[in-house]
């Protein structure tokens, strides 16, 4: 055991906090330019100088080096501390990117990588619908091949950016005869396409994050599609074992909970600082416990992945999702306790979006609604705890419900 | 950086953890608990000559010369199959000696503590809930001390008692005609607790700061216990409800008890690093010890008794008998979660040296 990162990714860490003193914030013409043209920019040099997406090959944008993820936790860090746009739009650069190398055609990664890199093309992920939640592959949006179009039908929801999107990379039944995982194809759908609308969905807490997207005919080329006929579903789980890039990231979790203690630093109470009182403190200690048991958790896993141990961490990988979404929770909670009046007020709508801005007392009432967001999207806290119960404890699967049809 | 252990690590666990499973199946705990107390002997001789007692002991002394992580390793094991052996009282005397004792008595002392032909002990508590050296009050003047210890954990057969006197301060006392031991009853019969009289007990000082370091090493081996304990008791209650069979299914099937268990999983699996991290900052990183036992401490018992008084439900009536083994790793943690000190109370230390 030895917790000290070593000369060389120290020498990494000196580089990368040279390299945002001198990138960040921009200066002269480019101070001028909105919030998204700024990222954009200051994503370019990050990726020029081989610091952001490092695995990517160089020919598509990246630096291409091979996956090390101590460097990488040594980058995220001075990044976060440094409080550069380094994290950008994930559905593009974290699901459809790693699609793509592994499965999409020389063309398709020259064309679309590098941008989504950038962040200039911006993705929205259409897999959900009204009646294909959890049961993803029951999806029935389809998609008919008319000469050298595909032409779209269906709804897709819970689109997440679909209304500022450029492309969505999407599930549809283009096999309508097929078993229902063999029957589905991964399809880029531009936008911007006639027969595509986008109808924001207002969320609980107020803000417009996603979207339903209806496909009324809409002519998509045949070559937009990734892989095979009838392979989308087998090219929608290729981007997986990607996801472990993600998992060395509870900075953001940390972050929320310094926010929570020196909200009880700041907070009167009885004319003390909350954090004087007995109560506040024992929940605070309480959250600590579960914070610093999720960041060694992600050392071991991180441990683990640079040694190619990774079965070892089993248990860390397939929990890693809901402890993060339930400790989110736990400080949100905290938070409006100290809050009450707050709690009871409708968030600013500059509060209500998506995003990391100051913790006013609106973004903690967002914060809060958002944990539960988090707690659905991308794999629901019941299916995680299935999976838990399969993966770790070797528990049995689910019976299929009388019925269902075979997968 | 490396946050994991070495293969001399993992050979040390997975000796202790063999021979837990061999010499120690759980009806041998269950014969503990029944009273037959012949086999506890046995099996900490078998343990000494892996050297658990003396694993923190100098190689000068005749000890193995390791850290707390080995030494909570070990307890993880022992935790796993509520091994009914006087280790804890005996790992934090040892330490005590190790870090603060003089020359002289670690000459007389370590060799025979490190190779098994000793016990010693640590007499901490007063008044049921004064853990802590702050809070201390037995006197130790002109050589000798008098006043009332708690809760001291393998008292009995104990040649020597490292006692916490006013002042934060420790003292060695032998055991003897002014060091008297009453058995208390004790729910967790696998350690068994007693009450030390001392009157005018000839007593020799160990050197400053120890005392704090005994608390935070016993904050780490009891999180580590309690971590072994319900790890253990959780596949052990997936197990059973794979075997138990209501509505002509297995328990495990249904929906409600899966999620249970995967619960109980998410209690207790994430937290190995957090007492891995104490251990390892309790040698290596000064400035967090004290923090990072505490915290380690909270957590990992109030999680691992979560997940005990789970097993116990998901048992249904079997699991609240005494002939189950689920009240044996239940007494356990129950026992890891309140010596030393409760979760509130470690919580709060952890507040205010946060600075909170």
């Amino acid at each position: 055991m030895d917790l000290r990162f070593g000369e060389e990714y120290e020498r990494l860490r000196a580089e990368v906090r040279a390299f945002c003193a001198g990138s960040w914030p921009l200066r002269a013409e480019e101070a001028r330019l909105d919030a998204r043209e700024q990222a954009i920019a200051w994503r370019k040099r990050a990726l020029a100088a081989g610091y952001l997406h490092r695995t990517v090959p160089r020919a598509y944008g990246g630096a291409g080096a091979g996956l090390d993820v101590l460097a990488e936790t040594v980058i995220r860090q001075e990044f976060d501390r440094a409080g550069v746009p380094h994290r950008g739009v994930v559905q593009g650069s974290h699901m459809l990117v790693p699609t793509l190398l592994e499965c999409g055609s020389e063309e398709q990664r020259r064309r679309y990588i590098a941008p989504t890199l950038s962040g200039e093309l911006v993705w929205c992920q259409g897999y959900s619908e009204p009646g294909a939640g959890s049961d993803l592959a029951s999806l029935v949006s389809r998609a008919e091949l008319a000469g050298d179009e595909w032409v779209l039908h269906g709804q897709k929801i819970w689109t997440s950016q679909a209304d500022q999107a450029d492309m969505m990379f999407g599930l549809v039944r283009t096999e309508p005869d097929a078993p229902k995982h063999a029957g589905i194809s991964y399809l880029l759908i531009p936008m911007r396409t006639p027969g595509i609308t986008v109808r924001p969905l207002t969320m609980m807490q107020g803000g417009e994050d996603f979207c339903e997207v209806f496909f009324d005919g809409a002519r998509i080329p045949a070559e937009n599609i990734v892989g095979r006929r009838g392979e989308g579903w087998k090219v929608s789980r290729s981007t997986l074992k990607h996801e472990r890039m993600l998992i060395g990231d509870s900075a953001i979790v940390r972050i929320t909970f310094d926010a929570l203690v020196d909200l009880a630093r700041r907070v009167q109470r009885e004319g003390r600082p909350a954090i004087a009182h007995p109560r506040v403190r024992q929940r605070l200690a309480e959250i600590a416990g579960h914070l610093a048991a999720q960041e060694w958790s992600v050392a071991r896993m991180l441990t683990a992945l640079h040694q190619d141990r990774e079965s070892e961490v089993t248990s860390e990988l397939s929990m890693a999702k809901l402890l993060s979404t339930n400790v989110q929770q736990m400080i949100s909670l905290l938070a409006l306790e100290l809050i009450p009046e707050s709690g009871l007020r409708e968030p600013a709508a500059a509060d209500a979006t998506m995003g990391i801005g100051a913790f006013t007392p609106g973004r903690w009432v967002s914060s809060y609604m958002y944990s539960l967001a988090f707690a659905i999207a991308g794999g629901a806290s019941n299916v995680q705890r299935n999976i838990i119960g399969e993966l770790v404890l070797g528990l049995p699967r689910d019976r299929r419900p009388a019925g269902a049809k075979a997968g | 950086m490396n946050f994991s252990l070495s293969a001399e690590q993992e050979l040390l666990q997975s000796t202790v953890r063999d021979f837990a499973a061999k010499e120690c199946p759980p009806q041998a705990v269950h014969a503990v608990f029944d009273g037959e107390r012949e086999a506890v002997a046995a099996l900490w001789r078998g343990l000494a000559e892996i050297g658990v007692a003396g694993l923190v002991v100098p190689e000068a002394h005749g000890g193995a010369g390791l850290e707390l992580l080995e030494l909570a390793l070990v307890a993880e094991e022992l935790g796993r199959g509520a091994v009914p052996v006087p280790f804890l009282g005996h790992a934090l005397a040892a330490l005590a000696l190790a870090r603060g004792a003089s020359p002289a008595q670690q000459d007389t002392w370590l060799p025979r503590l490190a190779a098994g032909a000793a016990r010693a002990t640590v007499a901490l508590a007063e008044d049921g809930a004064r853990w802590l050296p702050a809070e201390w009050r037995v006197e130790l003047a002109n050589g000798r001390v008098s006043g009332q210890k708690q809760l001291v954990p393998e008292a009995e057969g104990a040649a020597l008692f490292v006692v916490g006197c006013r002042g934060g301060a420790l003292a060695l006392v032998e055991a003897g005609r002014h060091a008297r031991v009453s058995a208390e009853p004790t729910l967790d019969r696998g350690r068994p607790l007693a009450t030390l009289e001392l009157d005018g007990a000839p007593a020799e000082l160990l050197g400053a700061d120890t005392a704090q370091r005994v608390v935070d090493a016993g904050c780490v081996l009891l999180a580590a216990d309690a971590f072994g304990a319900a790890h253990r008791l959780v596949r052990a209650t997936a197990a059973y409800l794979q075997t138990r069979e209501q509505f002509g299914q297995p328990l495990a099937q249904f929906q409600a008890l899966k999620h249970q268990l995967a619960n109980m999983a998410l209690e207790v699996d994430p937290t190995r690093g957090l007492w891995w991290y104490a251990a390892h900052a309790f040698d290596h990183v000064p400035a967090e010890a004290s923090r990072a036992a505490a915290l380690a401490k909270a957590h990992i018992t109030d999680r691992a008794q979560q997940a005990a008084r789970d097993a116990v439900e998901a048992h249904g009536g079997i699991g609240f008998t005494w002939e189950c083994d689920v009240h044996l790793w239940f007494k356990r943690v129950m026992f890891d979660r309140l010596w030393l000190g409760g979760p509130e109370l470690h919580r709060e230390r952890y507040a205010a040296l946060e600075g909170w």
